[in-house]
């Protein structure tokens, strides 16, 4: 008993190689980020043009003056991601279901679903953004129903719908066989063996992978712009117009990653934690 | 006594694959049916022809007096009286145990869970699951999660349960277990038809065993008979290959 307690406390022989190897390639991983960095430092200023740059990219008074109006400018993109992605998770979900549909007499669904994740995986968001946020206020509609706000969310939700309902798909079919062969041999019907056994596994499966594209999203909605909402990339435009300075582009730059990058290393630390448990 | 299952003529491909190639079998109410033969012999395609998961080319599957290989007959009703447990369990790994069970009865009976819980707990307590009803399969060993499977299809209250190979799966410590799960249906009067590998089993318990080779039914009768005197020459071959 007292052997396995000493055992325990003190590391073995393997232990203290690894952490040895440990501190080593942390040692050079830091070395090399160091030089890497300080190379960035010197040698940038060193271009005959970083001046200029300077001046027009990281202009300190312009963007201070600038920022708290680009923030105001982003509340409108997360409006419009805020009520896109619910409409984006029931569109989807239903197209996914209607691929995976197997009852001739509900062919139709199926074809129709096959269509759309077709067409719209297969044009650039920027042109369904044009078609739908020009073309359809151009049918003379009454106000509100011209508003480039409900037809420039539309073309989006129609896009990502698309990629959302492929994913979803190839989660239901990740699903084995043999559970949806349990399920009915129980006598569930086909519909709860989706709704109760499949699609909650499916759907599970493939939270990662969504978190991707609703990273992507969230950088989308500034397409937008070209159909007319102000949201933050057209306010950038405004006010380099207005100082003629690009600056603000950098400030929106620096608005967007504040949300996206911790958004990004989350999507990965939980698709991290599946591959983990899948082994 | 009563037949309960009647196979005439059984017969299913897979694309050119002849897999049952013409099967009869009686099955009366409350006897224990074992079938065995070498892997790919038909045993699992027949278990799962006669749930209706596999729908046969051609003969009749007549269950309580009606064929239920008629095609276009809904299988859903017939598939609620009879019970099926798999191989590798199959259950749904994003339920607690309890909730495996309770799924089909709670859909398909439309019962409540107020109503369920007294007598799954039961259930549970009957086959010494008492205390692992809110685990999830994950949690449970091999031997647990094939017991739960069991509950599972009994919850329903099937008047004939099939088994395919329900040990095979299972580390060699975990089988007695589940096979003790089995003589206790046994003695409660299940009608039950079992696919399996566990021959002393099967002599033990059998009314009948039959052994398959390629999609046929080439002996079939007592367990004394199939084990100690067996008269066709294949079956001479398999079971001495077992020893």
């Amino acid at each position: 008993m007292t052997d396995t307690s000493d055992t325990t406390a003190r590391p073995g022989r393997r232990a203290v190689f690894e952490a040895a190897l440990r501190r080593r390639s942390m040692r050079i991983a830091a070395t090399s980020t160091a030089a890497v960095l300080l190379a960035i430092v010197l040698l940038v200023p060193l271009a005959p043009g970083w001046e200029a740059v300077k001046k027009s990219f990281f202009n300190g008074p312009v963007f201070s003056k600038t920022f708290p109006g680009l923030l105001d400018a982003f509340l409108l993109d997360i409006a419009i991601f805020a009520w896109s992605l619910p409409l984006i998770a029931i569109l989807s979900l239903v197209v996914a279901i209607c691929r995976d549909i197997q009852r001739p007499a509900l062919y139709p669904l199926k074809l129709f679903a096959t269509l759309y994740t077709d067409i719209f995986r297969g044009l650039p968001v920027i042109l369904v953004i044009y078609l739908i946020g020009f073309g359809v206020p151009g049918l003379g509609l009454p106000r509100p129903w011209n508003s480039p706000y409900i037809w420039g969310s539309l073309a989006l939700i129609l896009v990502y719908s698309a990629y959302v309902a492929e994913v979803i798909r190839s989660g239901i079919e990740s699903i084995h066989r043999s559970q949806r062969s349990a399920a009915l041999s129980l006598g569930l019907s086909s519909g709860d063996t989706m709704r109760f056994v499949v699609l909650p596994q499916a759907l599970r499966n493939v939270v990662p992978a969504n978190m991707n594209l609703v990273i992507a999203l969230q950088k989308d909605v500034a397409l937008l712009s070209f159909v007319g909402p102000v949201e933050i990339f057209r306010q950038a435009g405004v006010y380099k117009s207005l100082y003629a300075n690009f600056t603000p582009y950098v400030g929106a730059a620096l608005i967007f990653l504040i949300i996206t990058i911790p958004a990004t290393r989350y999507a990965d630390y939980l698709m991290h934690k599946r591959r983990r448990i899948e082994q | 006594m009563r037949t309960m299952l009647r196979l005439a003529g059984v017969q299913k491909s897979f694309g050119t694959h002849h897999v049952l190639r013409g099967i009869d079998l009686d099955v009366d109410a409350g006897e224990m049916v074992c079938l065995i033969g070498a892997s790919g012999s038909g045993k699992s395609t027949l278990l799962r022809a006669i749930n209706l998961l596999d729908p046969i080319d051609d003969g009749e599957i007549v269950f309580d007096g009606v064929d239920i290989a008629e095609p276009g007959l809904d299988p859903q009703p017939i598939r609620q009286r009879i019970g099926l447990v798999f191989q590798s369990f199959n259950l749904f790994p994003h339920m607690s145990a309890e909730a495996n069970v309770m799924l089909a009865p709670g859909r398909v009976k439309g019962l409540r869970k107020a109503q369920l819980k007294a007598p799954v707990t039961e259930l549970f307590q009957r086959f010494g699951l008492g205390d692992r009803m809110g685990h999830y399969p994950d949690q449970l060993s091999g031997g647990q999660q094939q017991r739960v499977a069991i509950i599972r299809a009994l919850a329903m209250q099937p008047e004939i349960l099939l088994f395919d190979e329900i040990t095979s799966a299972l580390d060699p410590e975990l089988v007695a277990e589940v096979l003790d799960v089995l003589r206790r249906l046994r003695e409660e009067g299940m009608t039950m038809i079992l696919a399996t590998h566990e021959m002393g089993f099967a002599r033990e318990l059998a009314d009948k065993v039959c052994f398959l080779d390629g999609g046929r039914i080439i002996e079939a009768g007592p367990p004394a008979q199939i084990f100690d005197n067996p008269q066709e020459q294949r079956t001479r071959q398999f079971l001495s290959q077992l020893l």
